[in-house]
Parts: structure tokens; C-alpha cells; sequence
């Protein structure tokens, strides 16, 4: 197919997308519009994860990152008296400082070793925020925190404080992070942190510094993950230290190694997946205590049965889609069963 | 003040026990098999339940109930190493995944089973150890410091004497030429998550009635673990009995004179300041991850 064909055929097919992304909301009810919130900005959440994990890195301290920019974007709201959208990209801002200073002594470590220091300067962290009642208060957290408040328009009163509305807020930034972080990838940085990942040495040997992609992938993935956390403190209104902790880091380990990481829409195919089924599905039927243990199975047969993710179904079930349409001679065995 | 000092000195031998007996299952399901058991918290925690379920409900007397919680947890062991680390061994991270995908099912049965409640275990013993006025130290935290010497000195005389032992430790130095020995990878890896799991076990029962027990009790539990893991070394033994000593007074006495949050965070931040400085840590020699 020729490029501009392609071209043109995927952007019709984003539109398509976007049409029903907008008119999503209408099909849904009030609480499942709440969990569609929380949907798009935990799509962002993983997706800055899956930045990372391109230089082969696996944090356990994402969701504190993603803490740090809901903390610093509520106090900045609240305590500074900014306004909500800068406040939210101060957060993101103050993610991405953390994330630039916690490198330095996390990226002397590969592999396991990272994975635990990640996972121990995440729960000092959330510690501190645990122990210092000012600013952070304490184990109850930042509460009243300001929302975006209402704009008029034309007579129209848009209040954000509506989950359809906030949705539309999330879906756009969102979108925008989202085609940033496509484009890093698609650009020479992207591609080295690729060869950052599977090819380390032949990297270094050509003048590559590995360290500082690493760095850069981290703090980048920082800023997103502050982003996200800065949507959910001003949706929510209330923050506290436990709605950081390693078991929402092991829900976007799950997405991220359910969905697969090797191509960019894995891990939100992970992500909404999981949580269709989880929250909506498994809360709806009654089975509330049980939904650990589904998150947990899911883990464990992904790992075992379909250890590139679901991702790795996408080609093979759209080849045999295109076998179907294509084909100018479908197999015989059909008709003769229509005919009978 | 020397009392104080006494009596937190005490109760630091009591948590570097129990913590021993944890952190060196771990090391040595690390070793031998490669894989970071995150599971390793809720083994413990199973063991405690085997305690509530034998000892505090059906009513058998407290030593058999550890027993039993011993082995029930070691045959637990013995299947994830069938189910979960067999088929993943090739992948290490693999495992890993596994290992905390197998930590939520056993969190949900145990709130399913037990419900999410805290379980107040009836003490085995009421006795008292008093060494002055302010000085004690009840029967029931003797127990767990005399099982974790009695079992930890077992477990070094069967890997130092033992031909399992043997066995054991030739294929955590080295799994190939360990094979072409003839020494089977599946049946020392089975022993292996056996024993470690079996001890996360019996330390979960034998501290039952002297902590909270409860489904999410594991998480502190495996946070420690690693922490005297990294600081004593991944894959050293040794250095896991010691680190557990260390930590066990350091996080004591901070606790004591100032208070636990502060102790934690002192705690996390001495296993990062060994990933900066000496990732191997005190004895680890062993770089498999």
C-alpha cells in the first residue's frame, strides 16, 4: 500500500475513533462515566510507563511519580491559590524534577536492582508524605482540593465538575500527551532508546551515553505520569498516600504486561481492557472481593499463555480479517455449507 | 536508660528472628532458582492463618498448628515451583510477575475465607520472663527466637552436611554444571521452595499470636525482606542472618525513640544507600538478576 494511502486510511480510521471516543459518555451510565475518567487518565498513566519500559527499565515507583504530580499540583491549587490548569502542568513539571533527581542515584542500577530501588525511593516518598502533616497532611491526604470550576460560554454554563465534562477535559490532554509521546518515539531519541534497550553495549561502543536516554526516558515518563496524577487530584478532590501505593503500581504493571509493550497501543488495550472487565463487569456482578484475585490470574496466564501481551493477537486476528475480505475465492468448504 | 536500652535490645533479638526466617527463604529460593518470590509476604501470612485456623478455632495445641502451618505452606511452595517458576525458568522477570500475580489470589482467598477482620490469636503461654522491673520478655516471643535458632541451625547443617545440601548449593553456584552432574534441577528446585517457603511459613504461625493477622499483613512483612536481603547481599545466607540482625536493632530502637514512619523510611533508605554504594552488599557475591 502506498504511503500516503496509509496515510490517509489510518487518519479516517482515528476520526472514526475520536467520533465514538466523544459520543462514548451518552451510552454509559453516571458511574460508568466516573469510571471512564479514571479510564482515559490511567491510559496516560501507562502509556508514560511503557516510555520507560522502552529502555528496558521496569519502575515500581511510577504511581508515587504519578503521586508526586497530584500532590504538587494540589498544593499549588490549593495552598498557592494558581490556577487549576497550571497547577497541573506545574505538577507534571515537578514529577519530571523528582524523576531527574531520583536518576542519579536509581540509574547506577539494571534490572532487579532497579526494580527494588525504584520500589524503595517510591515508599520513602510516600513516607514522607505520610509523616509530614504540612504540607502533605498526613495519612488523610490533601482534602478540597479546587476543581476547574465552571466557565460560561454564550450562555451555556459548562461545569467541570460533571464527569462527561471533565472526561472531554481528560480525553484532550490526554490526546495531546499522547501524540507527544508518539512522536518522541517516532523521533531519533525514540529510536535510540530502543537500541538503548536491545542493544546496550553496541549502543555504547558507537558513542551512545546509555545513562543519560535512560535518564531522559525516565523523566519524560515522569512528567506524563505527573500529568495524570495532576487530572485525577483535580477530579477527585481528595488525595492520601495509600492511593499511591504498590498495589496501583502492580494494576499498571498488570495493564503494561497484559496489553504488551512492544507496539504503542499494547498497553492501552491492557489498560481498558482490564478495567472493563474489572471495574464494571466484576463490580456489577457482585464479586467486589474477588477482583483482586481476578487482576492476579489474568497476571499469572498472561505471563505463562501469552507472554507478548495481547498485542501479539492484533496482526493475527487483522490477517484474518484481510484473508476474509480480500480473497477473491473464499474457501469452498463455505459455500457448500450455506447450501445445504 | 540501660533498662530501656536493655529491653529494646530484647525485643530487636525477637523482630531479627522471625525476620531471619523470612529473608533466608527468600535468599534461597533466589538462589537456587533465580526468581524474586514477591509472594513471599503472603506465605507468611498463610502460615499465620494456619495458626488461626488450628490453634485459635479448632482448638490444637499451638506447637502442632506451627507445624503444621510449616509444611501445609512448604507443599504451597512446592506448587508454585511446579506451576509458576518451572515453566517461567528461563525468564526471570517472568517469574517475578508470576510471584505477585500469585500474591493477590492468596490476599483475596484468605479475605474470602477469613474475611478482611483482624484475628486476635489467644496467647499460648501467659508466662513472663522477667529480668528486673522493666526488663521482660514473654514465653511467647522466647518461642519464636528459640524456633528460628533451632530451624536456621538445622537448615545450615543440611546444606553444609547433607548430600541435598550438596546438591542444593552446586546448582545455585552453578544450574548447568550442577546438571551435567546428574543432579536434577526440578528436584532441587522443589526442595528448595519447599524449605524456603516452609520457613516464611512457620515464621507467619509461630508469630501469629503476637502481631495483627490479617490478608495484607504480607506487604510490611516482604518490604523487610528485601530490605535485609539487599543489605545483606542477594543470594548470601549468611548475610541475610546478619542483615536481619541489623536491621532488626536499627528499626527497633529508631521506633523506640522516635517512631515507626521515621524507622521505615530509615529502613528503605539503608537498602538504597547499599544499591548505591555496593549493590552486591555485605556478602553477596552472586550477580544473577
Amino acid at each position: 500500500m502506498p504511503e500516503e494511502r496509509r496515510n490517509s486510511h489510518s487518519l479516517a480510521w482515528l476520526a472514526v475513533l475520536y467520533a465514538g471516543l466523544i459520543a462514548l459518555p451518552y451510552a454509559l451510565s453516571y458511574s460508568q462515566q466516573e469510571i471512564l475518567v479514571f479510564t482515559t487518565i490511567n491510559v496516560l498513566l501507562v502509556m508514560s510507563y511503557r516510555l520507560l519500559t522502552l529502555t528496558g527499565e521496569w519502575s515500581l515507583g511510577h504511581v508515587v511519580i504519578m503521586g508526586c504530580g497530584a500532590y504538587a499540583s494540589a498544593l499549588a491549587s490549593k495552598a498557592l491559590g494558581l490556577p487549576v490548569p497550571l497547577s497541573m502542568l506545574i505538577g507534571g513539571v515537578i514529577a519530571g524534577l523528582i524523576a531527574w533527581a531520583l536518576s542519579y542515584p536509581l540509574f547506577r542500577m539494571k534490572g532487579f536492582y532497579f526494580l527494588i530501588g525504584s520500589f524503595a525511593a517510591g515508599e520513602i516518598i510516600r513516607l514522607l508524605w505520610k509523616r509530614f502533616r504540612d504540607p502533605f497532611g498526613g495519612p488523610k491526604g490533601i482534602k478540597r482540593i479546587p476543581d476547574l470550576g465552571t466557565i460560561e460560554i454564550g450562555g451555556f454554563t459548562i461545569d467541570f465538575y460533571e464527569p462527561v465534562t471533565y472526561y472531554y477535559v481528560a480525553l484532550a490532554v490526554v490526546s495531546v500527551s499522547l501524540f507527544i509521546l508518539w512522536r518522541i518515539e517516532r523521533s531519533p531519541i525514540g529510536l535510540t532508546f530502543h537500541a538503548v534497550h536491545w542493544q546496550d553495549k553496541l549502543a555504547e561502543s558507537v558513542g551512545v551515553d546509555t545513562r543519560r536516554y535512560r535518564i531522559q526516558a525516565f523523566v519524560i515518563a515522569s512528567f506524563f505520569a505527573g500529568i495524570s496524577g495532576a487530572l485525577l487530584a483535580h477530579y477527585v478532590g481528595t488525595i492520601n498516600p495509600n492511593r499511591f501505593n504498590v498495589e496501583e503500581m502492580v494494576y499498571v504493571l498488570t495493564w503494561a504486561i497484559v496489553g504488551g509493550t512492544a507496539t504503542f497501543y499494547g498497553p492501552i488495550l491492557g489498560a481498558v481492557a482490564l478495567i472493563v472487565i474489572n471495574d464494571i463487569l466484576l463490580r456489577e456482578l457482585g464479586f467486589d472481593q474477588l477482583r483482586p484475585m481476578f487482576y492476579g490470574l489474568i497476571l499469572i496466564c498472561s505471563v505463562l499463555f501469552l507472554p507478548k501481551g495481547l498485542e501479539s493477537l492484533v496482526p493475527r486476528i487483522s490477517r484474518l480479517v484481510r484473508r476474509g475480505n480480500h480473497n477473491p475465492s473464499p474457501p469452498k468448504v463455505q459455500p457448500q455449507e450455506g447450501a445445504e | 536508660m540501660l533498662e530501656l536500652l536493655a529491653q529494646t535490645a530484647l525485643n530487636a533479638t525477637y523482630a531479627a528472628s522471625y525476620i531471619a526466617l523470612v529473608a533466608v527463604g527468600l535468599v534461597l529460593i533466589f538462589g537456587v532458582m533465580g526468581v524474586v518470590n514477591f509472594a513471599h509476604g503472603e506465605l507468611y501470612m498463610l502460615g499465620a492463618y494456619a495458626v488461626v485456623a488450628l490453634y485459635a478455632d479448632a482448638g490444637f495445641p499451638f506447637f502442632l498448628a506451627a507445624a503444621v502451618g510449616l509444611i501445609f505452606v512448604g507443599i504451597v511452595g512446592i506448587g508454585m515451583e511446579r506451576t509458576l517458576f518451572r515453566p517461567l525458568r528461563d525468564n526471570p522477570l517472568g517469574g517475578l510477575v508470576a510471584s505477585i500475580g500469585f500474591l493477590l489470589i492468596l490476599q483475596s482467598l484468605a479475605s474470602v475465607w477469613f474475611g478482611v477482620r483482624m484475628e486476635h490469636i489467644p496467647p499460648s503461654t501467659q508466662q513472663i520472663l522477667r529480668f528486673s522491673d522493666s526488663v521482660s520478655l514473654p514465653v511467647q516471643r522466647l518461642y519464636v527466637i528459640v524456633g528460628a535458632v533451632i530451624l536456621l541451625t538445622a537448615l545450615w547443617l543440611f546444606l553444609k552436611r547433607s548430600r541435598f545440601g550438596w546438591a542444593l548449593r552446586a546448582s545455585a553456584q552453578d544450574p548447568e554444571a550442577a546438571a551435567l552432574q546428574g543432579i536434577s534441577i526440578n528436584q532441587t528446585a522443589r526442595i528448595a521452595m519447599f524449605i524456603g517457603a516452609g520457613l516464611a511459613g512457620v515464621a507467619g504461625a509461630l508469630t501469629a499470636p503476637l502481631v495483627r493477622t490479617f490478608p495484607y499483613m504480607g506487604h510490611s512483612v516482604i518490604v523487610t525482606a528485601f530490605i535485609v536481603i539487599i543489605v545483606g547481599g542477594v543470594g548470601s545466607l549468611e548475610g541475610a542472618v546478619l542483615a536481619a540482625v541489623i536491621y532488626a536493632f536499627v528499626h527497633t530502637f529508631v521506633t523506640t525513640f522516635f517512631d515507626g514512619v521515621i524507622a521505615d523510611i530509615v529502613g528503605l533508605s539503608l537498602m538504597l544507600l547499599v544499591l548505591i554504594v555496593k549493590p552486591t552488599g555485605m556478602f553477596g557475591t552472586a550477580d544473577r538478576a
